[in-house]
């Protein structure tokens, strides 16, 4: 009787740990729909430019002002669906969507998103726009792998991978385009799959 | 039997290895909070918190957000060491 009570007492355990430090509703749906949205951003982004007079991107001009129009929709409409599919998730579960878990995982996720992208618009402003796609591949990477300490699943993973293909990307500009579309359009849909398989379809 | 002494009588319930197991991975946590987190009376968590900061395992620190009375606990130094020689002392115990 002893050793099966300590058993379900070291459960209890780990249990309380991880509710109360981690918040676990991210919900794995809004990373397929967030992948989506990017595919269909770079796909217009692509249309832009190659039917564009000149056929590349130049700054000033207005197609890039449109360019960084659909990359901030793309950004803008998948936080409204992450936020809007993770308070799903939570009702269902009934817990917290605001509480200090998920607070911690907001504010650590933005330290790092929110410096890379003030970077890039810094240094966007120099007119120096090769390193853009790297440097929100890596800075985004940054972003999830701080923000894993507070979250169950694997998205420290995905941001190791991110990095790595920042890195990448930043050897190959050529390639930024694609890169990009991989890392934040296919990884997000692969990503958002597995943890809708993993933890939401129970 | 050496591994039963390690065994804390202090955390040998369900609600004060519950508090416990909180506050290890948590700065502090206010009442209201380890309350939900438990699912127990405010009677039963006071009662319990105070056991566990006679024995200065926890700290007890009252104060006041806005009018609304607040408290917050953490764990000691004593507290911390005292409960990781509890769980290895469970862990002993199951993997004999």
């Amino acid at each position: 009787m002893e050793a099966k009570n300590y058993l379900q007492d070291i459960s209890e355990i780990k249990d309380l740990m991880n509710k109360s430090s981690r918040f676990i509703s991210l919900s794995g749906l809004s990373g397929i729909l967030a992948g989506l949205y990017a595919l269909i951003g770079a796909a217009f982004a692509y249309w832009l430019v190659t039917n564009s007079a000149r056929q590349y991107l130049i700054l000033d001009g207005r197609i890039f002002r449109l360019v960084l129009l659909d990359l901030f929709l793309i950004a803008f409409v998948s936080i409204v669906t992450a936020i809007y599919l993770t308070t799903r998730k939570a009702k269902k579960n009934k817990v917290k969507v605001w509480d200090a878990s998920s607070r911690r995982l907001i504010l650590n996720f933005l330290i790092p998103l929110v410096a890379g992208g003030l970077y890039i618009l810094i240094i966007l402003g120099q007119q120096k726009y090769g390193q853009t796609a790297a440097l929100m591949l890596i800075f985004y990477g940054l972003a999830l792998v701080n923000a894993a300490k507070y979250s169950i699943g694997n998205i420290r993973y995905l941001g190791y991978i991110e990095i790595v293909l920042g890195l990448i990307c930043a050897m190959l500009p050529g390639y930024g385009f694609w890169l990009w579309v991989l890392g934040f359009g296919i990884l997000h849909i692969v990503y958002g799959a597995m943890m809708y398989f993993k933890y939401d379809m129970k | 039997m050496s591994i039963i002494t390690n065994i804390n009588k202090a955390f040998d319930h369900r609600i004060r290895l519950g508090i416990m197991s909180i506050l290890m991975v948590n700065e502090y946590a206010d009442f209201n909070t380890l309350k939900e987190l438990l699912g127990v009376t405010d009677g039963n968590l006071a009662s319990h918190t105070k056991a566990l900061d006679q024995s200065q395992y926890i700290n007890i620190e009252k104060q006041f957000i806005g009018r609304k009375p607040n408290t917050r606990y953490s764990t000691t130094k004593l507290g911390r060491a005292e409960f990781k020689k509890h769980i290895n002392a469970l862990e002993k115990l199951i993997n004999k």
